[in-house]
Parts: C-alpha cells; sequence; structure tokens
C-alpha cells in the first residue's frame, strides 16, 4: 500500500488513472442497461405512471373558481362570512361582470358544476342566471343586488357566497375532505352528518374482506399446492392445467356463473332444496351480499395463491420431512416445524398478490355483491365514469394506493419483503 | 367494446342526388347508443334508409352510451373526440351541455320540420330539456311482475306492500325514481314530492319508507337485470325500462305483467360532441336532420316500444315490424298507460344529484 500511495495513482494499459477508467467503464455499462429498459421505461412513463400522476394532482386541484370568477374572488376577501350578512354591492357587480364573460364563454355551468359538489343548488343559480346576465348592460344595469336576487334567489343565500369564499383557493383540501367523510364548514374541517358518512365505512369494509379473502384463499390454496408440489410430474401438470384453467377464462363469465350457482333460484339452491336439508320457503341467501362477494372473488383470486405456494414447495427437499420424521418428529411437528416455515415466503407472495388485487376489484362486487359486499372501487368507478365528480374519485383512489403501500410498508416490517419468493 | 362496422357498399341506389356541399362531409360516422334492441332499432329506422340514401357514406356503431360522460371529457381533454353522435339520457345531456362538452343545437333550423310546417322546436315542445338535446323517444321507467307468483298490483305501493304481495323487488341502484316513490307511497301528493324531497326531513322520510323494504330488495344497474330476475323467478316484481318489459312479454312469451302506475317519464335523444371538424360536423348535422325527422321517429316505434318525442309521430305509429302486433298500446305515452304518470324533474335533480348520491350510498351501505 505505502509504495502505491508513493509512486501516485495506478494506472491502466492506456495511461489513465485506473480509478477513472473503471468509472467510466462502469458507466458506460450502466448506460448500456439504461438503454435496453428505455422502452419498456419510456413506456411506463407515458401509460402509467404520468397519468397515475395527473389523477392524482385532481383531487387537489381547484383553479377553476378563480380562473371563472376573479373579480368575484377578489372582491369576497373582504368579506366575512361569520357576520351573517351578504356581501355588498360590490362582489354583486363583480359577480355580474364575472357572470357575463363566462355565460358567453358558457364556463359559467362549468363552475357552477364545482360549486354544486360543495352546496347543493348552487348548479342551477348559475344556470338560469347565465344567459340573462349574459344581456345586461354592465355599466348602466346596477345595482346588481337586487337583479341577481331576482332571478334566483338563492343569490340571497349568505351560505352560496360562504361557498364561493371557501372554495376560490387554486388547491382544495374539499375532495380530501369528503373522501374521508368530513367537509369544510364555516370553522374549518367538521365531520359530515351521519346520513352522509359512508367513505370510510367503505375503505374499512374492502380492507377487511380483502383480508378474508386472502385468508380464505390461502386455507383452499394450501392443500392444492402441496398435492401439485407433492405428485408425479404428469399428473401434477394436468392439475395445474385445472388451476390455470379458469385464467383463460373471462372475468365476466365465471362471476355471471356463480350469479347462476348461488341466487335463490339457483343451482346450489335448488340442490339443497331437492336433498332437503333445506326448507323451499328458506332458501339461503348466498348472493347480493358480503357472501357473494367473498365466495366468487376467492376463486377468482385462487389460483395467484396456489402457483406461488407452489413454485416454493417445489423447491423443498422431501428429505428434510423424512429426516424430521426419523429423528422422531410426529406427523404434524413434522409438518408444522419443518414443512410449513418453509413455505412461508411462498404464503407471503401469494397473500401480497391476492390482497392487493383484490382491494382494487370492482366488477365482481358490483355484480354479486349487492348493497353490503360492494368494495371504495365501486365508489371510485361511480365518480369516474357516473357522477362526473373526478375530483373525489381521485382522492379515493389516492387515499386507497396510501393505505395499500402503507399496509405493504408494515408487511416488511412483520413479514420481511426479502422473504417472499414467487419460487 | 363492441364495434360493429356495416359496410355501405352492398347497398345500391341510383336514388341519391349529392348535394353541392356533399363533398365537405366526412364519410365516416360514429355513432354512439347502448346496444341491444334499442341499437337495432335505431339502426333500422334511421341508419340503414340513410345509408340506402348515401352509398359512400360507412357508419360505425360504439355501444358506449353509459359511460358517455365520462368518455366525451376524456376526449375532449385529450383533444381527440372520436364520436360523432352519441345517444344519452336527458340528464346526461344536460350535464354535457353544462360542461361545454357538447354543441348547441338550433333546433328550428338544424332539424326538420313536421310534415304539416309546424317548426321542430314547437314539435318536440317541452321535450328539449337542454339546448344540446335533440330528444329521439320517451321511455319510462316502470314495473314488470310476475303474473303466476302474486296478485295483479294496481297502485306502484304493491312494492312497499310484503304482506299482499310477498316475495323479493327489483330496484335501480339510484336514487332517481326510488325517492319519489316512496314519498308518494308515504302518502305525500305527488305535486309535492320534490318540495319534501328538497329537506332534510323528506330525505329521512323517504329512506325510512325505502327501509321498510330494504332487505327485501335486489338493486340493479343494468336495465336487463329485471327482466332477468323476473324469468327466474328471482323477484315477483321489479322496474326497468318499459322496452325491456316489452320484450319479455311479447317477444319472449315470459308470464310478466306491467303496472303502468306511477311510471316515471323519461327521454333519449342524441347529442353532438363540440369541437367536431367541419366536414364531420357537416356530416352529422346532416344524418342528424335526417334521423330526427317525423316519419324516422314513427319507423323506429315498429322495433321496440318507445314513444317517438316529435307529436307529429304519434299517429304514424304502426304495427311491430316482426310480431305484428299493434304498437301504440304499448307505447308509455298511450292514454291507457298514462293514467298516473310521475314526470321526473330533471333541473331538480341536476342540483341535487351528487348530494341525494351520498345520503343513497350511505343509506345503502348501512
Amino acid at each position: 500500500m505505502t509504495d502505491i500511495s508513493q509512486s501516485g495513482p495506478v494506472l491502466a494499459a492506456d495511461g489513465t488513472p485506473l480509478k477513472r477508467s473503471l468509472a467510466r467503464a462502469l458507466r458506460m455499462q450502466k448506460l448500456r442497461a439504461l438503454m435496453l429498459i428505455a422502452p419498456l421505461l419510456l413506456f411506463i412513463l407515458v401509460t402509467f405512471i404520468l397519468p397515475v400522476a395527473d389523477m392524482l394532482f385532481r383531487s387537489v386541484e381547484n383553479r377553476i373558481v378563480q380562473d371563472t370568477l376573479p373579480q368575484t374572488v377578489e372582491a369576497l376577501a373582504d368579506w366575512d362570512p361569520a357576520s351573517g350578512q351578504l356581501p355588498e354591492e360590490a362582489v354583486f357587480a363583480a359577480m355580474a361582470a364575472d357572470l357575463q364573460i363566462a355565460a358567453r364563454a358558457k364556463t359559467h355551468t362549468k363552475v357552477a358544476k364545482r360549486l354544486n359538489y360543495e352546496n347543493p343548488g348552487v348548479s342551477s343559480v348559475f344556470r338560469k342566471s347565465g344567459r340573462k346576465v349574459s344581456k345586461w348592460d354592465l355599466a348602466a344595469d346596477g345595482p346588481f343586488r337586487e337583479k341577481l336576487i331576482e332571478i334566483d334567489d338563492g343569490w340571497g343565500d349568505v351560505e352560496l357566497w360562504r361557498t364561493i369564499k371557501t372554495y376560490s383557493g387554486s388547491v382544495t383540501s374539499g375532495y380530501f375532505l369528503n373522501a374521508v367523510d368530513m367537509q369544510l364548514g364555516a370553522e374549518g374541517p367538521e365531520i359530515r352528518p351521519e346520513n352522509e358518512r359512508i367513505y370510510n365505512t367503505m375503505l374499512i369494509r374492502t380492507m377487511r374482506m380483502s383480508l378474508i379473502i386472502t385468508f380464505s384463499c390461502i386455507l383452499l390454496g394450501y392443500p392444492v399446492a402441496w398435492i401439485l408440489a407433492n405428485l408425479p410430474a404428469r399428473k401434477a401438470n394436468l392439475l395445474l392445467i385445472l388451476v390455470l384453467l379458469p385464467f383463460w377464462t373471462s372475468l365476466l363469465v365465471r362471476t355471471s356463473a356463480w350469479k347462476i350457482l348461488l341466487q335463490q333460484q339457483g343451482v346450489i339452491n335448488d340442490t339443497l332444496v331437492w336433498i332437503g336439508l333445506v326448507d323451499d320457503a328458506n332458501r339461503l341467501v348466498l348472493i347480493n351480499n358480503e357472501l357473494g362477494t367473498i365466495i366468487a372473488m376467492t376463486h377468482i383470486l385462487l389460483p395467484f395463491m396456489i402457483l406461488p405456494m407452489y413454485s416454493v414447495m417445489q423447491t423443498i427437499n422431501p428429505s428434510y420431512l423424512r429426516a424430521a420424521k426419523s429423528l422422531g418428529a410426529t406427523d404434524w411437528t413434522a409438518f408444522w416445524r419443518v414443512y410449513f416455515p418453509q413455505t412461508v415466503p411462498g404464503i407471503g407472495a401469494g397473500s401480497i398478490l391476492v390482497f392487493i388485487l383484490a382491494v382494487g376489484y370492482y366488477i365482481t362486487p358490483a355484480l354479486v355483491g349487492g348493497t353490503k359486499g360492494t368494495f371504495i372501487s365501486n365508489l371510485i368507478a361511480y365518480h369516474i365514469s357516473t357522477s362526473g365528480n373526478w375530483g373525489l374519485g381521485a382522492a379515493l383512489g389516492a387515499i386507497l394506493l396510501a393505505v395499500v403501500l402503507l399496509l405493504y410498508w408494515v408487511y416488511d416490517k412483520v413479514v420481511g419483503i426479502d422473504n417472499v419468493k414467487l419460487g | 367494446m363492441k364495434l360493429s362496422k356495416l359496410s355501405a357498399l352492398a347497398m345500391t341506389t341510383a336514388l341519391c342526388a349529392p348535394s353541392a356541399f356533399a363533398e365537405e362531409m366526412a364519410n365516416e360516422l360514429t355513432l354512439v347508443s347502448w346496444g341491444g334492441a334499442y341499437q337495432t332499432s335505431q339502426h333500422k329506422a334511421y341508419v340503414e334508409p340513410y345509408l340506402a340514401a348515401n352509398p359512400d357514406v360507412k357508419v360505425v356503431w360504439d355501444e358506449s352510451s353509459a359511460e358517455a360522460v365520462a368518455k366525451i371529457r376524456a376526449m375532449n381533454e385529450a383533444g381527440n373526440v372520436t364520436w360523432d353522435l352519441v345517444d344519452v339520457v336527458a340528464s346526461d345531456s344536460m350535464r354535457l351541455c353544462d360542461e361545454g362538452l357538447a354543441e348547441e343545437i338550433n333546433h328550428d333550423e338544424d332539424l326538420a320540420a313536421a310534415p304539416d310546417g309546424t317548426a321542430a322546436s314547437e314539435d318536440f315542445g317541452d321535450l328539449i330539456v337542454s339546448d344540446c338535446f335533440v330528444p329521439q323517444i320517451v321511455y319510462s321507467t316502470t314495473f314488470g311482475y310476475r303474473t303466476d307468483l302474486i296478485d295483479q298490483p294496481d297502485s306502484v305501493c304493491a312494492i312497499f306492500d310484503t304482506e299482499k304481495y310477498p316475495g323479493k323487488r327489483s330496484l335501480q341502484k339510484r336514487p332517481i325514481d326510488n325517492m319519489e316513490w316512496a314519498l308518494y307511497c308515504d302518502g305525500v301528493a305527488k305535486d309535492e314530492i320534490y318540495d319534501v324531497l328538497g329537506t332534510d326531513e323528506g330525505v329521512a322520510q323517504a329512506l325510512a319508507k325505502l327501509d321498510t323494504i330494504k332487505d327485501q330488495v335486489v338493486w340493479w344497474t343494468a336495465g336487463a337485470e329485471t327482466p332477468q330476475l323476473l324469468a327466474d323467478g328471482e323477484v315477483v316484481m321489479g322496474s326497468t325500462f318499459n322496452g325491456r318489459l316489452f320484450s319479455a312479454i311479447a317477444e319472449q312469451g315470459q308470464p310478466i305483467g306491467m303496472l303502468w302506475d306511477m311510471q316515471s317519464f323519461d327521454l333519449d335523444g342524441w347529442v353532438v360532441p363540440a369541437g367536431l371538424p367541419a366536414d364531420r360536423k357537416a356530416r352529422v348535422m346532416d344524418f342528424l336532420k335526417f334521423a330526427t325527422d317525423t316519419q324516422r321517429l314513427a319507423d323506429q316505434a315498429a322495433y321496440i316500444s318507445y314513444g317517438p318525442a316529435r307529436a307529429s309521430s304519434a299517429p304514424l305509429v304502426g304495427k311491430h315490424a316482426e310480431l305484428g302486433i299493434e304498437m301504440a298500446p304499448h307505447m308509455p305515452t298511450d292514454p291507457a298507460n298514462a293514467g298516473n304518470v310521475h314526470v321526473y324533474d330533471y333541473e331538480w335533480w341536476a342540483d341535487n344529484r351528487d348530494d341525494l348520491d351520498a345520503k343513497f350510498q350511505a343509506w345503502l351501505a348501512k
């Protein structure tokens, strides 16, 4: 070491210092690796990461009020909603001016829709006023307070002005608060009235039922995986095809099949009545409730549990069990102390797969879940495709994403993510 | 999404005399509808005769009307609107118009007048619920019941009478209509329903009424569910669109009866997405004018039991194209069926939909 440091840096064959030469070679290697995955990276960036980021951004974005009603927002700055008094004439004049521009550009109904989420009724106030206000002569037609209230007495409601003031910022916590059953009241965030609370219930239900589904998959999948792993290869392959078969059938077909089986006039109930186990007047309710969702989703997600468990079990040397038994262990001890711990990585991988897939499911719960067996994803889908409240849908999605990441982190702390094997 | 391409090449006709601006029109037309028997009726009544007269045009159907609002919004934001004409329910047309996602229509200029010269806006009358909306049909959400399993009900309130009419019922999974029926059957006068529903107590009253049958209800989201549930005997009565019940009764011969009392009228019609290029828009407007004239709307009724939206079409309604039965008695607008109807208030629901949806969903989840 000493004579190296005395004779300066080590040189490579071409005379450059070895350290720099090595760094360059490594850099080239990394660059080449990056180039190889660049198409995939770009594809994921464009089709997945950017859209998700855009969607998440919508959960707080609220520029529409400021952009459409700039003068009103400015004029409202000095108004104190707590006073219980209507804003001054200047605010009404600003509103008339904003409304005129907005109505001509047909954006007044857009902002109305945004405000209607927070204060039902705003939508028609704006829609009714827009056309009339666009014909006004702003310089001569004042004062506007009476004129606006004459068009729709909604303008005489302090709540409407409070809503505009509260939601005039360019970002809003409104959607996120709504997504956790809260709202922005006169004195900051408050819990929604009891008859409007739903999202927390749904989130907890989604988590609880996904856990139940994961555990049923473990219970049903473990013996199957064990049989698969211990049969001769040819028989195992045949059985494996049976496990994979549902994968090649459409999700909708499988779910609809469960509908035919489980409904009250369905195959299972008919059979039970025919055998005499169940009275015809009291047929079992197996569908349109939690049970229906759990049965159908356990069936649909089962292969995701069996495959990782099977591939882990295949790698376990059978001589360990024989060794345990030859050393005097009972069958149970040999299984529980020797075999089972070695399969835990497979169970872990299967559980993560099944749980994360289950949390995001919405087609199956929508078809067989009735009202008690639907998931939070059903509400997200509803807000994205039916109600059009994308902000709320995005906030719910963001919360779901955060909860899943949190659970993943907890799982990593408890079980350890290194302890997960897909084979 | 299923796309069915229909080539007009097979159709030959010498009738067509291309007008001066025909060359500026695009030759492909993407129509969006609901699929099933309804889309077929539109194809037979509007599209086939139009293609016969315009053999160069190609029509593509897309069955996405159920997600129309979300998809048009997404297309609009992406700046690439691929649809030309979209079939939506009236409330969706209001929403699209409010958001500037649909073109405003000048009904008198853009649409054909009635044969007697009545202007289109007068012919459609009150059914033009939004400036962007061209009504096609009047349909109703009403009840069907199993004639062999329960006695014939004569009032909509039978759905709340589980003693006289035992068995499950199917209702649409949304507050619209159900809240109104609940209040009506709880003794609220018909013209006061929306005043009552506008208060917190009114909402509580409606939900309390629905609570009495909550464990007997199967909630549906697709119109085909109730006829299936009725056919399977899963429910003894249920609400759905009247055309679906007609096809179950008349075309499939199921033991199902119609309960028209307090049927809820609704409208379905066309909207033109905003921001179409000039050549495509010209083609759409040409088709729209043709497809919504008096004869075309009357023709549609030969394939499905929905009432034509033009007053002038009603006398022209004839027989079912295949079954040969008179269609008029099966129309929701027929005087015998329309004795006691519920007219759903679009304006009120546009204001209160989000709020009541939240309360309704919360109630369902409980």
